[in-house]
């Protein structure tokens, strides 16, 4: 009796791991993550736009219909990106997130200050590789830095009535998403 | 002989106890960090690169993308104040005001986070669409037949989801409930 209670207790340790690798694990083998779901209708290193959340289409779950949203899926392997966005007269925002989906930074019109959203895109490798007096003629340009390779740009205008969604996609329609020459 | 069944009894067990635990954890959706005013719940923590794994795991299953930070906070609700689940034939009030924010949005979705078809085609609010009350308040009324005013339709679905996000605000992972962040009330009406 008292060797089950051990192989129980022994079992049940072993669970405890199990469940934290699969936890860790699980990302790693999603398939239909946002990333996998927006491959097959976003080329890469290139603005598209996405259409708009209905009850019979859902691209991404949980998107906020007031917006007009469009992606980059960026691939910083050869090198960094360039990024520009005209804001719209509501709400814009750009979010980036890792291949797995994490937000690891947004920025919104307020904060950019300007009437464009202007910023380059590298790895942590790529901005300390870059020519120092290159950082002063590019000082006026926000550098972000990608914690992975790969991963998405996302764009978003608000319509704050209906009847302005139009000029939210205008909006998102000015963006450039390009590996810098 | 003795050993082999020990080992396979404890493999069984960690199996189960581990894939288990795994599964319910991410179909409860429990997350870290969470900040609760009255009905409403956000994980500010999933939208910044501190988020804990559970939430990176339940973001890769589900396949959304999370609100950042630094764009806005999401809060979710699933029932009204009292506790009771919202469901789709019965009338909701959602009174109150919001959170300092340059823009909010309020969205009604099924579970799964799709919209709702409804004959209006309306499936959400934004802070400029809303008719307020002279202080400043406002009303929402939700529920499947057409009422007056803000009429947000449940399409007499069983269970929904209600998200208010904030866009460009000051609440966030240091934020608590209290005077600085008056979520609106929910309250419970008729119910056929």
């Amino acid at each position: 009796m008292m060797r089950l209670l051990l192989w129980l207790l022994g079992g049940v340790l072993l669970g405890g791991i199990v469940h934290l690798a699969t936890v860790l694990w699980l990302p790693h083998t999603a398939t239909q993550d946002a990333y996998s779901r927006l491959q097959q209708i976003a080329p890469i290193n290139a603005v598209t736009a996405l259409p708009a959340p209905a009850p019979d289409k859902v691209l991404l779950p949980f998107m906020d219909p007031a917006f007009a949203t469009a992606v980059c899926r960026y691939d910083l392997a050869k090198g960094p990106l360039q990024f520009s966005l005209n804001v719209s007269q509501a709400y814009t925002s750009v979010s980036f997130y890792t291949r797995f989906g994490i937000a690891y930074y947004a920025i919104n019109d307020r904060a950019a200050g300007r009437r464009v959203i202007q910023l380059d895109l590298m790895t942590e490798k790529q901005h300390s590789e870059m020519p120092q007096d290159e950082d002063v003629t590019t000082a006026d340009r926000l550098i972000v830095e990608s914690p992975t390779l790969t991963g998405l740009i996302v764009l978003k205008a608000l319509a704050p009535e209906p009847g302005l969604m139009t000029m939210a996609q205008e909006a998102l329609a000015t963006a450039r998403c390009r590996q810098q020459p | 002989m003795r050993l082999l069944l020990g080992s396979l009894f404890a493999f069984a067990v960690a199996a189960l106890v581990g894939l288990g635990t795994t599964w319910l954890t991410l179909a409860g959706s429990t997350a870290f960090g969470a900040v609760s005013i009255g009905a409403w719940t956000a994980w500010p923590r999933t939208g910044t690169t501190s988020i804990d794994p559970y939430a990176r795991a339940a973001i890769a299953r589900t396949g959304q993308l999370p609100l950042g930070l630094g764009d806005g906070v999401a809060f979710y609700a699933r029932g009204d104040d009292n506790g009771r689940l919202f469901d789709g034939r019965c009338d909701v009030n959602l009174q109150g005001i919001t959170p300092t924010a340059r823009f909010w949005t309020l969205t009604l979705y099924d579970l799964d986070g799709r919209l709702v078809a409804n004959s209006l085609n309306r499936h959400s609010f934004t802070s400029q669409e809303i008719i307020r009350n002279t202080d400043g308040s406002f009303e929402i009324r939700i529920g499947p037949r057409a009422r007056f005013g803000n009429w947000l339709p449940t399409g007499g679905i069983d269970r929904y989801i209600l998200v208010l996000r904030l866009y460009d605000t000051p609440v966030g992972v240091a934020t608590r409930s209290g005077r600085e962040t008056p979520m609106p009330s929910i309250a419970a009406g008729q119910c056929p």
